[in-house]
């Protein structure tokens, strides 16, 4: 399957991204500069944002980037239920260009933040969590200043009712506790996928933790969620 | 208009230099452009004779000092690039600018010789946070600045220190140094060697941001330091991200770059004079073609701005010239202009509108005179005396646990929490984990990164002290399992026209070569910082050698980390302590537990080296399976942190351990150099080992249990839950910040 990593100006965990990916068998990805066309053709099985600062972050992380041409390229192969993945800044695009509810917020403590955190999988309708189990507890690192998802109280009862929170920040033991949310992320949320499930943001980066030797408990974790790809599933993406 | 007026930092000695030299009155230009590049940032007038003593060569240098970064070999055609920065008077004026522009300007030189930065480290020096508001609003800004632009431009910021003591209320250190990785055969250097080539500024535009900032930091800082602000220059890390992005695409692609040089302190005044002076060319350059900010700039300040985010690039000339260069800038959205070329002449000539505004000889403008300052060892003793009986001795767990909430020993998580630690992939072992950073490279080896100083031992016998900066760097390294390959260093001290200072400035030079010799620890490069005093109030910050080492490790087997691994293991002291308890963690905090004669510590560097041997055997044998440095609190912090950090306690008889010392407080806590603690299954056979490369050693107890138990040859003197040391320890810096 070939996969489009998207680099925009100031992106920088697609060279991550591209390391991790080539790591996964079955994966061919291909690292596409923002400007260059070839997104508009199917010939793509997935597409990935990739953490970074997108044009530096200005007016609003990741919203520069949400209005560029390639942006517009993404959501046409969303519509067509293309899995889509962004990771950190990649999420904050995607929710900037509404191909993802909600927004994300300054963290709690206004600061950047990065260290290893336990996740829990809390949905495996999607391309990128159908290699998981409903609970799993997955350990991987953020890196943000701005990742505390915020929804309006009723669109978050919502969002909740449907089940398309995909990833919920917990202990070591699969508890989502407040000592546990790194952000304030409203319900521990560290992730999300839209009603089709063919579209996911995270904060954290399963990239980083894709192999063992990177990661802090010696599991390779993030490559669970970049293998799920070619997990064949009964989820409701594509066709 | 003449020299005298024109608020120079030359000396009236140096100002008839360059009227001889010249055989007429320079313009200002002229002098605006001498000026710069004779600042004692740019020149090293008044270290430049003694750097000399430092070895520079080995079996894996590259390129030693002189150049925009060190590069060492570290196999199969890679090479790792080293070079340290500070921005000590920027970042005390403007702390969050300061900073962010130190790691603008530590990134550009690696990046000048065609190298990625991966690894940035930095080494913080600040008055006493749980004192001073001040400092507290210092360390915020200046950390936020460092995360802000390395986050930004996606280099890992691994490793690090802080120091917190009074001499740095008012001129706080901020050091940053970077590590790249890059191919042998990629190399670039800042020198223009062909006449008729072409000169291309690129990157940001040039403005009156920094300007004569070189010299600003060749001063003594004012009373009103807040008026000097645009001395300091704008950081654009976004920019920076596409300089990075489209120049290593360029190497990637084999695009023909003959020479590159970064433009930092003295902008375009030291690149231009530089290349042409490495080159044994001259350059000549039409101003009017340089990209600016503001309109209406003179051809001085373009010469002596230091904007930031520029680079200065030499291109083949003639058809095709930049063909694998310029569409590459265009895609990234960099921009670029052609602003001259070389020439054989070896002048500097300086053009605008085609008339000429300045017409020097490089190599005037690049060889500074050397300033032989005077010295004095100072007369009186700088340790003041202490009864031979101690007046007040703390109680062994109330010490511990005062040690482990200072500022300068207890976890500095809520600072590198801030950075990110993670981008490149390539950090195996992270901040906190050990007492260095692990990277790894693209050939299956490791490299080991650590900064070190201590300006208390520094000050206090300028020699050992700086001598001991390295020794530690050293430890460092070693305790993750790698061996030290290279150096570089920062010396930074007052101003050196004090004869006490410039003394202990070349003591700090001297303790450092020496052990670097002795040690076969070549230095590939380094800077110099003086000046750094209050002219206010006429106080010099405490000198402060820092010595970043970097290691390399050719297994992942074989690296270490601190934390105890099992319950049951042995725990073994590794060096003699002695009652070296002068500029010690306890004798700050607690001055009246200490005796005469008080030492600082000693320091031995074959000792350390058969140490060092004896360590990296223990790994290699698989012996031991925890490795701490012995540093700053002694063997009583090292043994918390490596409790805290396995979150396991452990039983251990001080008495045990090899020591000269006669009071278990001493025992506990010296700082005395060249000591680890071990921890593995087989006490007995990391004994024997250690027996056997003949370096004191002692099974001192066992790893187990939820506290940590000290004795002393007889009962139990201390008991202290992990969980209560966890909390002083991670939760010292927190209270304070937040």
């Amino acid at each position: 399957m070939r996969v489009a990593v998207i680099r925009f100006p100031g992106s920088n965990c697609d060279l991550d991204m591209m390391a991790a990916l080539r790591t996964i068998k079955g994966i061919e990805p291909v690292l596409v500069w923002h400007e260059d066309g070839g997104l508009g053709g199917s010939d793509y099985g997935a597409v990935i944002l990739p953490g970074g600062f997108s044009f530096a972050d200005r007016l609003r992380a990741g919203a520069i980037a949400a209005n560029s041409p390639a942006m517009a390229r993404v959501k046409r192969l969303a519509e067509r239920g293309v899995p889509v993945l962004g990771v950190c800044n990649g999420f904050q695009i995607l929710v900037e260009s509404g191909l993802l509810p909600g927004a994300l917020l300054r963290n709690s403590t206004l600061r950047f933040v990065c260290e290893w955190t336990h996740v829990r999988v809390e949905n495996t309708r999607t391309p990128f969590t159908s290699g998981l189990r409903e609970g799993q507890v997955l350990s991987m690192p953020i890196a943000h200043g701005e990742g505390r998802f915020f929804l309006q109280h009723a669109e978050l009862a919502r969002l909740e009712k449907e089940g398309l929170v995909a990833f919920r920040y917990c202990d070591a033991s699969g508890r989502p506790t407040a000592g546990s949310n790194p952000t304030g992320t409203l319900h521990n949320i560290a992730g999300v996928c839209n009603a089709e499930g063919n579209v996911v943001g995270l904060m954290p980066h399963p990239e980083r933790a894709a192999e063992a030797l990177l990661s802090i408990l010696g599991r390779p974790d993030g490559s669970l969620v970049l293998s799920s790809l070619m997990v064949r599933s009964e989820g409701r993406w594509g066709a | 208009m003449k020299a005298e007026q024109l608020g120079l930092g030359l000396t009236a000695q140096e100002i008839a230099t360059v009227r001889k030299s010249l055989g007429r009155e320079p313009n200002e230009t002229e002098w605006s452009i001498i000026d710069a590049e004779w600042s004692e940032h740019s020149s090293y007038k008044s270290s430049r004779g003694l750097l000399k003593l430092f070895p520079t060569t080995g079996k894996r240098v590259v390129l030693g000092p002189g150049y925009d970064a060190g590069v060492v070999d570290v196999g199969d055609g890679y090479v790792v690039t080293l070079h340290i920065e500070s921005h000590n008077h920027p970042s005390a004026v403007d702390p969050y600018g300061g900073a962010s522009t130190g790691i603008g300007g530590v990134l550009r030189d690696i990046l000048s010789v065609a190298s990625r930065p991966i690894a940035l480290v930095d080494i913080l020096r600040f008055g006493l946070i749980d004192k001073s508001g001040h400092s507290r609003w210092l360390l915020k800004n200046v950390v936020r600045g460092i995360a802000d632009y390395g986050n930004c431009v996606g280099v890992a910021t691994v490793a690090g220190e802080i120091e917190f003591d009074d001499s740095f209320e008012r001129n706080c250190l901020v050091d940053v140094a970077c590590v790249g990785l890059g191919k042998k055969g990629d190399l670039i250097l800042g020198e223009a060697k062909a006449p008729g080539d072409v000169l291309v500024l690129i990157g940001g535009s040039t403005g009156r941001d920094g300007i004569k900032g070189a010299t600003f930091a060749s001063k003594n800082l004012k009373e009103d330091a807040g008026s000097e602000r645009s001395s300091v220059q704008v950081p654009d890390p976004f920019m920076k991200k596409l300089l990075l992005d489209s120049l290593l695409e360029i190497v990637a692609n084999r695009g023909d770059i003959r020479g590159m040089k970064d433009l930092g302190g003295g902008g375009l005044s030291t690149a231009l004079s530089e290349v042409a002076s490495k080159g044994g060319t001259g350059v000549d350059v039409e101003l009017k073609r340089v990209r600016l900010r503001e309109d209406d700039m003179s051809p001085t300040e373009i010469m002596t701005s230091e904007s930031q985010e520029r680079m200065l690039l030499v291109l083949p000339s003639g058809p095709g010239s930049g063909k694998d260069v310029i569409p590459v800038l265009e895609k990234y959205g960099v921009p670029y202009s052609v602003i001259g070329k070389v020439t054989s002449s070896p002048r500097l000539v300086l053009r605008w509108d085609g008339k000429v505004v300045a017409d020097l000889l490089a190599s005037l403008v690049t060889d500074a005179p050397l300033i032989d300052w005077p010295y004095k060892k100072p007369a009186t003793p700088r340790i003041s005396p202490r009864p031979a009986v101690p007046a007040d001795e703390p109680p062994l767990r109330d010490a511990l646990l005062a040690l482990l909430s200072s500022p300068n020993i207890a976890s500095k998580r809520w600072v590198y929490q801030q950075y990110d630690h993670e981008v490149g992939l390539r950090t195996v072992v992270k901040p906190g984990q050990a007492d260095a950073a692990v990277m790894r490279l693209p050939n299956g080896r490791f490299i080991a990164i650590k900064g070190d100083g201590n300006s208390r031992h520094s000050s206090l016998d300028p020699y050992e002290g700086a001598a001991g900066c390295v020794a530690e760097a050293c430890r460092n390294v070693v305790a993750v399992g790698a061996e030290p390959i290279a150096l570089v260093d920062h010396l930074q001290s007052g101003d050196p026209s004090d004869p006490e200072v410039y003394w202990a400035f070349r003591e700090n030079l001297r303790g450092m070569a020496d052990y670097c010799k002795a040690f076969g620890l070549p230095v590939v490069g380094g800077k110099v910082s003086f000046y750094n005093e209050d002219s206010a109030t006429g106080r010099a910050i405490k000198p402060s050698p820092i010595a970043l080492v970097v290691g390399l490790a050719s297994k992942e087997s074989g690296l270490r980390t601190m934390a105890f691994k099992r319950a049951g293991d042995a725990i073994v002291v590794v060096g003699e302590t002695r009652p070296e308890m002068a500029g010690s963690e306890l004798s700050a905090r607690f001055p009246k537990s200490i005796t005469v004669p008080s030492q600082s510590p000693h320091v031995d560097a074959q000792e350390d080296l058969k140490t060092c041997r004896a360590i990296l055997q223990l790994i290699e044998k698989g012996l031991v399976d925890a490795v701490h440095d012995c540093s700053g609190g002694g063997l009583g912090v090292a043994l918390a942190e490596m409790a805290i950090s396995g979150s396991l306690g452990a039983k251990v008889d001080l008495a045990l351990a090899p020591s000269s010392c006669s009071r278990s407080l001493e025992t506990a806590f010296s700082e005395s150099h060249g000591r680890f603690v071990v921890s593995g299954r087989d006490g007995a056979a990391i004994a024997s080992s250690l027996r056997g490369a003949g370096v004191p050693h002692a099974v001192v107890g066992k790893v187990g249990g939820s506290s940590l138990s000290l004795s002393a040859g007889g009962p139990l003197v201390a008991s202290v839950p992990v969980s209560s040391m966890r909390k002083k320890w991670e939760g010292a810096i927190p209270e304070l910040m937040d």
